[in-house]
Parts: C-alpha cells; structure tokens; sequence
C-alpha cells in the first residue's frame, strides 16, 4: 500500500519553478527520506503534501486522500513536524498539547489523557514554559504535537536541522519507535548520514527534481560508496600515492596539490584499506593521514549531476 | 483517537473560543504582561494630564482630564492595532499558523480566536483606564451614555483587529510591527484626542478631522456627556453617526482582505 503518493508535482512561483515534476512512492509503514540542499524544493514538497501549498500542476495523495480536493481527510491522517519549531513557547508541554488536542477534536478529557501520555513517552515532563526547554526537548514537544491523532503519515521537514548531536540522536530515537509501532514517515535532511540512519528509502532531490532514488545501500553502491582519503607528507611523491590508491579504488582518484589529498572511492572498504597501507608502506610513502569515510553531499551532489542527472 | 463530531459552524465557534483560550493561558502563566498592557495607557494618561494638561487650552469650563480621557480611550483602541499586528506576524512567522493550517480544525477559527482574545485584552485595557478616569476626577454624565460610549470605542477596536490581521499576515515579521507602532503616535496626535482641530493649520486640522479616531473620540465625549471641541465641518457635527460608518467601512475592507490573504497562504 502506498502512504505517500506523488506525480508530477509541480510548483511554479512566476516562470521559476521550486518543484519541477516529482514522483515519490513511499509505502505504508516506511520513511522516506528526500535528501537534498537548501532550496532543492523539499519543503515545497512537503508543503503540498500536507495541504499548506497548492501544487502548481500534478496530483499527489496522501493516505489515500487527494491533497487538493480532500484535503480535510489528509489533515486527519497526517502530523506535520515544520522546520521551525511550531509551539507555543509560553505555553508549557503540557498546555501546548491539550490544546493542539483540543483543535483535533478530542474531548477534554481524551485530550489531557493524550497529553500526558505524549509528555511520558517523549521524556518532556519539565514543568516550565516551552521557552525554558532545550532545542532538543522543543523538537520532541513539536513531534509529539505532530502525534495526538496518532497519524498514519508524519512528515518531518529537516527534524535535526541546528541540533546538537545528542538531541539528534534523541529525534532518530524517537523517529524509530514511531515507525517500529507503524507510521509512515516522510522526512527532508540536508544531511546524508541523517537519511542513511533513518530511511528505508531515499529520494534525492536538486533544482525540484529527483535526481536519484532507492535504498541508501543502493545509492552508495551507486555513488562508488565510501572513499579513502590519503594525505601525503611529501608532495613529491603525491603522483605516486595517485597510484596506489587508484590500484586499490573502484574509480578513479582524485588529487589536491594544495593539500598534499588524494582520495578514491572504494568498494570492499577494509580490503582496500589494508592495501593501500601495505603498498604506501613498501614504497616508503610517509602518509600523514589515512582515512575511510562516507561521500559528502557535495560529493553526491557532484557525482549525480555530473553522471546525466541520474534517474531523469 | 475518536475525535468528536459537530457542524463547521459549531466546530468554526468552538475551535475559535479554543484559539482564543490560548491568550488566556498566557495571561495566566504571564500575568505581569497583562499588567503592563494595563499599566502602560494608565501612565500615558497621567503624563499627559498631569505634565501637558497645564500647557493645553481646553474647552471653557472643562478641565483637562475630562477632556483628554476619551482621547486616551479611544487611542488605547488605536494601541490595539499593533498588538493584534504583533500577535498574528509571531504566529505566522514562528510556524504555528502552519501548524493550525495543517490540523483538521476549522481555518476560520484562527481569525476567529485572535479577534475573541484581542477583544477581551481590550475590555480589560479600557476597564483599567475607566477606572484611572474616575480616580483622577473624570465623569461620564449617564450609564446610558457610557455604555454607548464604550461600545463605539470597541467597534473602533473590532475595525482594527481586522487591520492588524492583514498587516500581520501580509508582513509575517514581529520586526515590520516597529513601523506600524511608530506611525500610531502620529496617527493619535493627528486627531482631536488631545488638543483642538481648529488650533492645528488648516490643513492638518481637515485631516485630523476626518480621521477615524477624531469620530469616535468625539462620539464618546458626546456620549460621556464630557465637553468637547465643536467644530462646524460636517464631520465634526456628525460624530456619533461616523463612530459607527468609519469601524464598519473599516471592518468590511480589512475583512475581505485578510480573509483573503488567510486563504491564499498557499498559493
């Protein structure tokens, strides 16, 4: 069963268009990540799909529901985690939830029952005013929010955006105990490792456009995976070192003369390292660094659009 | 979750009163807010009365509090146009009218809500500076008339919630509000609240007159039984008449307009 439906998506602004025609397919009880840079059109997608933006051609469905003539349906089936933490800051959690529940139409008992609930299972029994809590506790306020009506579909637009790296893993946490009890979950990141950790499937989304998609395993294969990076301590030997990666890698490698750099992408990453080290040691190259690490965005980015625009 | 069941008009009522009840909750975790927004109106009167008051010519056999307190209610109601600004540009801004636009309650409820709480922040504005009136010696002649005189003084309040709801969703900036706060003083000056029309240069006294707040002060001051500033234009003579076409020529434009802008935040 499909969750997240979308053809053809667009939204033009004048004669630019943030969104130039995108398909998503994001079944039932996955997460979807679209990856991509600032303004690549993620939250425009978003956007549509949770009723706040009209597309400007196309159709998109979101539990089934059309987002342009049902979108009352959709805005029950849905929660919407916004890149901006939508709370009220006076309010303290637990008023902001029991209102939120109030304007979802629960009770007021249903709704404080809700609210505490929410409060216990994402830790945010602090007392004070939403302005007193951590960037971290805010998020998880503002997903719980996104959760009353216990949606079938919750979207997050760059949930980790500007949080330190312990209220990040905080949100995966919480993300993944949402999904293991059945939400689908479409989320936007910026970052790559965010999609690796949390989507089952990942779009990757540049210039409204999806320029790749499939699982992440199948998107690192295909970007060449992991890449080795070798600094050399003499740059007299760089070309040499070239070589000796490039024998190991499963493309090309590139070098950087200024940083004395070479780097490669690798397939079988421990076998490659291993190589690599043996063969710079028996040439007697003095590497002052070596490291296995993932693609950077800019690196997908590069590797995408230089490749013919991938799936388009 | 079971949600409740209910007609749109029901729920349009009912989501509105939740919206609004949220202002409420604030007052309540920050009541010092309230009473500032209380207290600030309160000061300006007595500066003004007290420091300015000797300076001012007033009408023969009036004093100056009598003359300026309906000035100052009705500029409370003008202050009211940035408060409303400030309160639906936060929202827009910070994402929670995304949020609201995003949940399966009534759309209308949002307007709906902020012109309840703005209201009821009026009534209470307007019932601290009554008092201060009375405490330095102003009187209204009638109940009759007070009440009259207090609801032109909400309708020029309720004309513009619907201002401040289409500056603060055309903006969707808290920071756009400064501008909007710094023209009220002119706007206030630029009226019979605190001296005479016919004392300013020809020109500047016609606008004055005309001014929306000039009708509803000098309504409430007829109103109030409280001596007043005349005038022979037309505008002038028929002040309670226009206290009432100017909240509702202003509340049908601003109406239409940000209920408008509300619907197409998602073209």
């Amino acid at each position: 069963m499909t969750a997240v439906l979308a053809r053809d998506l667009r939204k033009t602004y004048g004669d630019k268009a943030a969104l130039d025609g995108i398909d998503l397919d994001v079944g039932r009880g996955t997460v979807c990540g679209l990856l991509g840079p600032n303004g690549a059109g993620k939250t425009t997608a978003v956007r549509i799909l949770t009723t706040l933006l009209r597309p400007s051609g196309g159709r998109a469905e979101v539990a089934g529901f059309d987002v342009t003539s049902q979108p009352r349906q959709v805005r029950r089936s849905i929660g919407l985690v916004g890149q901006q933490t939508a709370v009220d800051e006076v309010l303290t959690g637990r008023q902001n939830l029991e209102l939120f529940g109030r304007l979802y139409h629960l009770g007021a008992a249903a709704a404080r029952a809700r609210a505490e609930e929410l409060l216990e299972r994402f830790g945010l029994e602090h007392q004070g005013p939403a302005k007193e809590y951590s960037g971290g506790m805010r998020r998880r306020l503002d997903l719980a929010a996104g959760m009353i009506l216990a949606p079938p579909v919750l979207f997050l637009d760059e949930p980790t955006t500007g949080l330190d790296p312990r209220s990040r893993a905080e949100i995966w946490r919480a993300v993944r105990d949402l999904v293991a009890g059945g939400t689908t979950v479409l989320l936007t990141t910026q970052y790559l490792e965010e999609a690796d950790q949390l989507a089952d499937r990942i779009s990757v989304i540049d210039a409204g456009r999806v320029v790749a998609e499939g699982t992440p395993d199948a998107l690192k294969a295909k970007l060449g995976g992991d890449r080795l990076d070798v600094v050399v301590h003499d740059p007299a030997r760089l070309a040499e070192a070239a070589g000796i990666v490039g024998g190991a890698a499963s493309g090309p490698a590139e070098v950087d003369r200024d940083t004395r750099h070479v780097s490669a992408p690798v397939s079988e990453r421990v076998q490659a390292l291993t190589e690599v080290l043996a063969a710079l040691a028996a040439a007697g190259i003095e590497a002052e660094d070596v490291a296995l690490r993932r693609p950077t965005l800019d690196e997908v980015f590069l590797n995408l659009t230089n490749a013919g625009g991938g799936a388009r | 979750m079971t949600t409740l069941e209910g007609s749109r008009l029901t729920w349009a009522l009912a989501d509105g009163w939740t919206v609004a009840r949220r202002d409420l909750i604030h007052w309540a975790n920050q009541p010092m807010t309230v009473v500032f927004g209380v207290v600030f109106p309160v000061m300006i009167t007595l500066a003004f009365g007290y420091l300015f008051g000797g300076a001012v010519e007033v009408p023969a056999g009036a004093d100056y509090f009598t003359f300026l307190m309906p000035g100052m209610y009705g500029m409370t109601m003008l202050f009211g146009l940035s408060a409303t600004m400030i309160a639906v540009a936060t929202d827009a801004s910070k994402g929670v009218t995304d949020r609201f636009r995003s949940m399966p309650m009534a759309p209308s409820a949002v307007l709906i809500g902020r012109a309840i709480a703005d209201l009821l922040n009026s009534v209470l504005v307007l019932a601290g500076l009554l008092a201060c009136g009375l405490a330095v010696g102003w009187r209204p002649a009638t109940l009759q008339g007070a009440l009259g005189a207090v609801a032109l003084l909400l309708l020029l309040r309720f004309s513009l919630l619907w201002a401040g709801m289409y500056l603060g969703l055309l903006t969707k900036d808290p920071g756009a509000v400064v501008a909007v706060q710094t023209l009220e003083f002119p706007i206030g000056f630029l009226s019979n609240a605190f001296v005479a029309p016919g004392t300013m240069p020809g020109w500047l006294g016609a606008i004055s007159e005309w001014n929306p707040l000039s009708s509803t002060v000098a309504a409430a001051r007829e109103l109030f039984g409280n001596q007043g500033w005349g005038g022979d234009s037309w505008v002038a003579q028929h002040a309670v008449l226009m206290a009432v076409v100017w909240p509702l020529v202003i509340t049908v434009v601003f109406f239409v307009l940000s209920v408008r802008l509300y619907q197409r935040l998602d073209r």
